[in-house]
């Protein structure tokens, strides 16, 4: 590696008496190339474009469209903040809201603690602990949408469904799981849970690692069980990876839009209907050309709401997770 | 400084190398015009691909400049809007009798009149179909496909086994839905069901009922047009549905059903009646294979009303609107080829029966007159040879459908109003104690924003 850049003298009085100044090399274009700036631009130039074709360039369309009235054929033109304005009185902007909170709650109360459950039994598991961690992972590593086609067949609402087959013998059912809007919601945040549930458990296993085993020991010696050991020791060991996760979760289950896409289309009579679905409905439901401005607008109202949020929530965690 | 020289190559003959490779990417292949066009539904089976392709090598004989890339092709609503959006639509596509005008009004389709205008057959054209292909400022930019109307598909097979007499259909709502539940109590099979899917078909079918009973979705035209979603006849219709669901439960257990969907179920024997377009035999055949045996068709039931009529529709041909002038002549040389020369050329007509029967693909399937009346029957004695649908199963509907009035969808911001009623229908099949009125009313508003912005 070449050296450069570096002061060459050392810090030396003058005949004065006065601290002489340090001598600098100046920076001139020549020096940046022979320094490798030239080569390092140019390696980061592939990923600049990239970045910028596919990330930066979208949001920033994003942001402008939501201003415009655009079918992507005709001119755009501008219309403030029309767009933001119909979304917020369309009647089905706050069924979406709903619809999405209920979802987000639904996948907290169940979804979340089950990954941690089974991360703290897998823990205490001295045999076979691989076998159980692949076997809880492999959901993840279904493709989503053979999944979905794959719990379709589960919650078949007829009696030969394989949900309904297997309540059936225990006298339950049959559910119309899907078919009903009482019933769907819950539906898709059980598919959700299953096939989500081994990443984070991956996680929480990982953060379990970290925990000393003499803290166990000790409580053990006074006579700890396992409750106690985890409630005093696993977690408070592990919250800054329980919040990480929780504020990842609630990220992610606000913009849940494959379940309800592939299981519902948001149906029944828009029970499953979120956000990320109304987005996508405004863009590409009517085939004349979708209205992307409303798309946009309520996309930029999403992301704010969530900026917002996650900006709350690691304020207020702060002194928790770093204590 | 030696290695840092070596990356500096490396990094300038990666881009130099990228730059290449696109520069001859866009290289162009003499003088010979590539267009793509829409083929079958994706899923079809490989005797229909291997027909599909047998025309495509044919036309490429015909015209050897030319080089036909078939792409698979199924409209559907999100599906459309995201390729028109993203421009991938192949350069000849299908749309809808409901959008054509629409898009060509917004500059989404090429204007096709002055090649039409030349076409020999140009004035025979039925000119309330050709009018679906004309913009408002009377440019042609979509030609014909075929016309449908709908029509009440049934299983014979479900039929006999529930003790009916398969060649005397339902003759009207009432008749529907009795049978309806003797077939579910009989077989075990849902005796009717419906598409309701959040998908735009559970509006379509709902207007399909609506006409049949004398109500219509709308009044007026354009931006300027009323939303009459919440009449008596949706009322009507609605209840009817609400009957077969939770009285007679005769709708089975699955209350999603799309295009496809329903089809696929009904070609595997599992639905005793649905209303689709006249022509789905074609996909029947195509996508699932279904039994001719089991298949029966009749015309939907008309209630006894003056203004009750059948909803009709149909499929156009469009181009692309940026192609160059060289594809969008080749492009017009393919929808003559393809679409309207079997037609109006005994010819093509014979040629292209013969070829559909080889690969066992069907030959007469019922389908509403593109041109005029005279040219429709001769089309029709061209191929009747070649017939190889079960045209006696078909009677019911073939001696019936000419006798009904032919409404066509509603005309303004046709899928925004399906879209409305979709969740209506889907919350009375799935929610016993849906509020109607009050849904029918949400679902008027919805429509008539939709109307006012031209969406």
């Amino acid at each position: 590696m070449a050296t450069v850049d570096q002061p060459r003298e050392p810090a030396v009085t003058s005949d004065r008496g006065l601290p002489r100044r340090f001598t600098v090399p100046r920076r001139t274009p020549l020096t940046w190339v022979r320094g490798g700036g030239l080569a390092a631009f140019l390696f980061l130039l592939p990923l600049l474009f990239v970045f910028g074709a596919f990330s930066w360039y979208p949001i920033v369309r994003t942001a402008i469209m939501s201003f415009q009235h655009t079918n992507l054929v005709q001119a755009p033109t501008w219309v403030g903040f029309q767009n933001f304005s119909a979304v917020w009185h369309d009647p089905q902007f706050p069924v979406a809201v709903k619809n999405t909170a209920y979802f987000a709650l639904l996948a907290l109360v169940f979804g979340y603690p089950i990954p941690l459950i089974a991360a703290v039994l897998m823990s205490e598991v001295r045999k076979r602990r691989g076998v159980y961690s692949a076997i809880a992972y492999l959901p993840v590593v279904i493709p989503p949408v053979v999944a979905v086609l794959l719990w379709k067949t589960f919650y078949d609402a007829s009696s030969l469904g394989v949900f309904n087959t297997v309540l059936h013998r225990v006298g339950l059912g049959p559910y119309p799981w899907l078919q009903s809007q009482q019933w769907a919601m819950p539906s898709l945040v059980l598919e959700s849970t299953w096939a989500n549930a081994g990443a984070t458990m991956i996680i929480y296993l990982a953060a379990l690692t970290g925990v000393n085993p003499e803290l166990y020991e000790a409580a053990s010696a006074d006579g700890a069980g396992l409750l106690r050991k985890v409630w005093h020791i696993t977690l408070p060991q592990i919250r800054g990876v329980l919040l990480v996760t929780l504020i990842l979760q609630i990220i992610g289950t606000a913009q849940v839009f494959l379940e309800p896409y592939l299981f519902t289309s948001g149906g029944p009579a828009n029970a499953t209907l979120t956000v990320m679905l109304l987005i996508y409905n405004y863009a590409f439901g009517n085939s004349l050309g979708g209205d992307y401005g409303k798309a946009t607008a309520l996309s930029l109202m999403l992301a704010g709401f969530l900026a917002v949020f996650s900006l709350v929530y690691l304020r207020a965690t702060r002194s928790w997770s770093t204590r | 400084m030696k290695s840092t020289r070596i990356a500096m190559i490396v990094a300038a003959a990666v881009l130099l190398g990228v730059g290449a490779s696109s520069a001859a990417g866009s290289t162009q292949a003499g003088k010979q015009v590539k267009i793509s066009v829409a083929s079958l539904i994706p899923g079809s089976t490989p005797a229909a691909i291997k027909q599909f392709n047998a025309q495509v090598a044919e036309f490429e004989k015909k015209y050897p400049t030319i080089k036909v890339k078939p792409v698979e092709y199924q409209w559907t609503a999100p599906t459309f809007a995201a390729k028109l959006a993203a421009g991938t639509l192949p350069t000849v596509f299908e749309v809808p009798f409901t959008d054509a005008r629409t898009l060509g009004d917004h500059g989404q389709l090429a204007n096709l009149t002055p090649y039409v205008k030349k076409l020999p057959y140009y004035k025979k054209y039925n000119k309330a179909v050709l009018a679906e292909g004309t913009d408002a400022k009377g440019q042609i930019i979509a030609l014909p496909k075929g016309a449908y109307a709908q029509a009440l598909h049934y299983n014979r097979a479900l039929f006999k086994q529930a003790g009916l007499n398969p060649n005397k259909p339902p003759t009207t709502w009432a008749e529907v839905r009795t049978d309806a539940r003797i077939i579910s109590k009989k077989t075990g099979r849902p005796g009717y069901v419906e598409m309701a899917k959040d998908d735009n078909t559970a509006g379509w079918i709902l207007t399909t009922l609506v006409y049949s009973l004398g109500g219509r979705m709308e009044k007026g035209i354009g931006t300027h047009a009323t939303a009459t979603l919440n009449n008596k006849y949706t009322i009507q219709a609605l209840n009817m549905l609400k009957a077969m669901r939770w009285t007679d439960n005769s709708m089975g257990s699955n209350f999603d059903y799309g295009w496809s969907d329903i089809n696929q179920a009904f070609a595997a024997g599992n639905v005793g009646m649905y209303i689709s377009g006249s022509d789905v035999y074609t996909n029947l055949v195509q996508a699932y294979k279904v039994n001719p045996s089991r298949y029966g068709v009749t015309t939907i039931p008309l209630a006894k009303n003056k203004n009750a009529g059948v909803l009709g529709g149909g499929t156009l041909a469009a181009v692309r609107p940026n192609v160059k002038t060289d594809q969008l002549a080749a492009a017009m040389k393919w929808i003559d080829f393809f679409y309207e020369q079997p037609l109006v050329s005994k010819k093509q007509a014979i040629r292209n029966a013969k070829t559909l029967v080889a690969n066992k693909q069907p030959v007469g399937v019922p389908a509403l007159p593109l041109f005029n009346q005279q040219q429709y029957n001769l089309a029709n004695k061209w191929i009747k040879p070649y017939i190889n649908v079960p045209i006696n199963q078909m009677k019911p509907f073939l001696n019936g459908i000419f006798k009904q009035d032919l409404i066509p969808e509603p005309e303004a911001s046709t899928q925004s109003v399906y879209h409305a009623l979709d969740a209506v229908v889907e919350s009375v099949l799935t929610n016993k104690d849906t509020n109607i009125v009050q849904m029918l009313k949400e679902a008027n508003a919805q429509a008539q924003a939709a109307i006012r912005q031209g969406a």
